[in-house]
């Protein structure tokens, strides 16, 4: 489902000899696992998951998502891997132009789906994080949970094989984080492989799982 | 039936106006028209010019070019060696050697009333009181081959000593040869034009895509192609293009109809040797190369735009993953 061998990842121009974000990463995640992703800031936290998510490509080393070899794939290849994939993103990336609605339809819009199934779906995931009022409402009009659980909608709507979030209840309250954590468990117990990085300890000693623990861009343990 | 459910289900798969990368606001429906419609406006006059020259050059080289005039002095006086007064003049003389003479397709002798409208413009009206020696004039046309020319003078110069052969060929072939210098430079014009059409496609692409390059980044991590993508771009930019291309086409329809009318008395129907190309049709005075042409002017345009700015962006791209 997801392996890496020996990863490591630079930015910027000099890919190859520049500082890496992380070395020598390697870790086996099954299908339908779950993993906490664990570390303090600056660790390389959210430099894995965009790894997982192929939004980068390795810098060294073997990565394999879903079946898919991120560093030797054609760039071609690369989007429909990422379809597969839901993510979650610290600042929510959301598109200000658009509505709630369209930004929870968009991934559906690009894989080609038929409106019909679309109108259906999107308004099922916006009643499912509470937001079925505020389908019209852009996000600037919208509170930080409210703009997190669009973004919870969009990565889950087209029920992806793999799902990467990354402080998914920073802007959540208790009860929406234990809701949230519910709606992961569930998708997880269906098949999702998930992975969830974050600081809040409570949460995770609620929900005990598998952990990956990232110190200066190193793996320092996978329990 | 295939192409209408097709369609349908284009419309089923994004509703119509969803502009997810806001690309409307990143291509703004004001400055590129404007551009394009100025480089569509350019190539028209360029493109007509071009005709108008290759018209010309194949009028005087199929044409005029084998005219030949011979101008006979003196052409009423009995030819030498007819003995005296009588239907054997020396015009009479020189049109039974030409019609004899291989190369000649026909003859006309200018009337003198011609003759007169042509030299009023030096000697004034009256001429016929100024009581001058004004030869006969005998206009040839010649077989495209051409004749020797040197054996008709020498010919028609014992059948009617004094009588004038000049050809107007060599003058007809510098002329032909400066008509297609311009169509050449029109084809340039018209090349640089698209060229420069190109290059503000160009600009105003990567302009857009800066400015849209957060919303680029999230659809592109979504998984959309750099296809979809460049798709979203190119289609606006063709309708912008397109829409620039036809103001250009329409604006610069007075001014071709100005100097189409202007250029009508140079190259009037019925005129020896009138090129098609020339002859103006009922509906206007453009030619009907320029009425197919100016319709492929926005077609034009739209083509460039789309193909551009599917290059521009597409490159763009590859510096995402």
């Amino acid at each position: 489902m997801v392996r890496l061998e020996g990863v490591g990842l630079c930015y910027g121009r000099d890919a190859e000899t520049g500082p890496e974000v992380l070395r020598d990463i390697t870790l086996a995640i099954p299908a339908a696992g779950f993993r906490w992703l664990l570390g303090p800031s600056g660790a390389g936290k959210s430099s894995l998951l965009r790894l997982l998510h192929a939004a980068v490509r390795p810098s060294r080393g073997r990565l394999e998502v879903l079946g898919t070899d991120v560093g030797g794939a054609s760039r071609r290849a690369l989007p429909r891997l990422r379809r597969r994939i839901g993510v979650v993103h610290q600042d929510f990336r959301l598109l200000r132009h658009l509505s709630a609605y369209d930004n929870v339809a968009l991934p559906l819009r690009i894989a080609g789906r038929p409106e019909g199934q679309i109108r259906a779906d999107v308004g099922e995931v916006l009643r499912w994080v509470g937001l079925a009022d505020k389908m019209e409402v852009h996000p600037a009009r919208l509170s930080g949970g409210e703009q997190q659980r669009v973004a919870i909608a969009r990565a889950v709507i087209g029920r992806p094989q793999l799902l990467l979030a990354d402080e998914p209840t920073g802007n959540l309250d208790d009860r929406q984080s234990e809701r949230l954590m519910q709606m992961l468990t569930e998708l997880n117990r269906l098949g999702t492989t998930v992975v969830v990085a974050t600081h809040n300890d409570a949460l995770v000693r609620r929900h005990p799982a598998p952990a990956l623990l990232l110190e200066g861009g190193r793996l320092q343990a996978a329990a | 039936m295939a192409g209408r459910s097709e369609f349908r289900h284009a419309r089923l798969l994004r509703p119509a106006g969803f502009d997810e990368l806001g690309v409307r606001r990143a291509l703004s429906d004001r400055i590129l028209p404007a551009l394009v419609a100025a480089m569509s406006f350019l190539a028209a006059l360029a493109l007509a010019g071009g005709l108008a020259a290759a018209g010309l050059a194949g009028h005087w080289r199929t044409g005029a070019a084998t005219v030949v005039t011979v101008q006979v002095p003196r052409p009423t006086q009995p030819a030498e060696g007819s003995g005296g007064a009588g239907e054997d003049t020396r015009l009479g003389r020189a049109l039974a050697v030409l019609h004899t003479s291989p190369g000649v397709v026909s003859t006309r002798v200018v009337p003198e009333g011609e003759l007169s409208d042509l030299l009023r413009p030096w000697l004034g009206a009256g001429i016929e009181k100024l009581s001058l020696p004004i030869p006969a004039v005998i206009e040839l046309r010649m077989a495209p081959a051409g004749a020797d020319l040197d054996r008709l003078t020498r010919r028609l110069e014992s059948a009617a000593p004094g009588a004038l052969v000049e050809s107007h060929g060599p003058w007809f072939r510098r002329l032909a040869v400066l008509a297609h210098s311009l169509v050449a430079c029109a084809a340039v014009a018209a090349l640089v034009v698209a060229l420069v059409a190109s290059m503000v496609v160009v600009i105003a692409t990567r302009a857009g895509l800066l400015a849209r390059r957060e919303a680029i980044e999230i659809v592109h991590d979504l998984g959309a192609s750099d296809g979809y993508i460049a798709g979203r771009f190119s289609r606006r930019v063709l309708g912008l293009a397109a829409l620039g291309g036809l103001a250009g086409a329409v604006l610069a329809m007075p001014v071709l109809l100005g100097l189409a009318t202007l250029a009508a008395p140079f190259a009037a129907p019925g005129q020896a040797g009138g090129d098609p190309e020339l002859s103006w049709g009922a509906l206007g005075v453009l030619p009907a190369s320029l009425w197919l042409m100016l319709p492929g002017l926005p077609v034009l345009a739209a083509a460039i735009g789309f193909l551009t700015a599917q290059g521009t962006v597409r490159q763009w791209l590859r510096r995402l993953p």
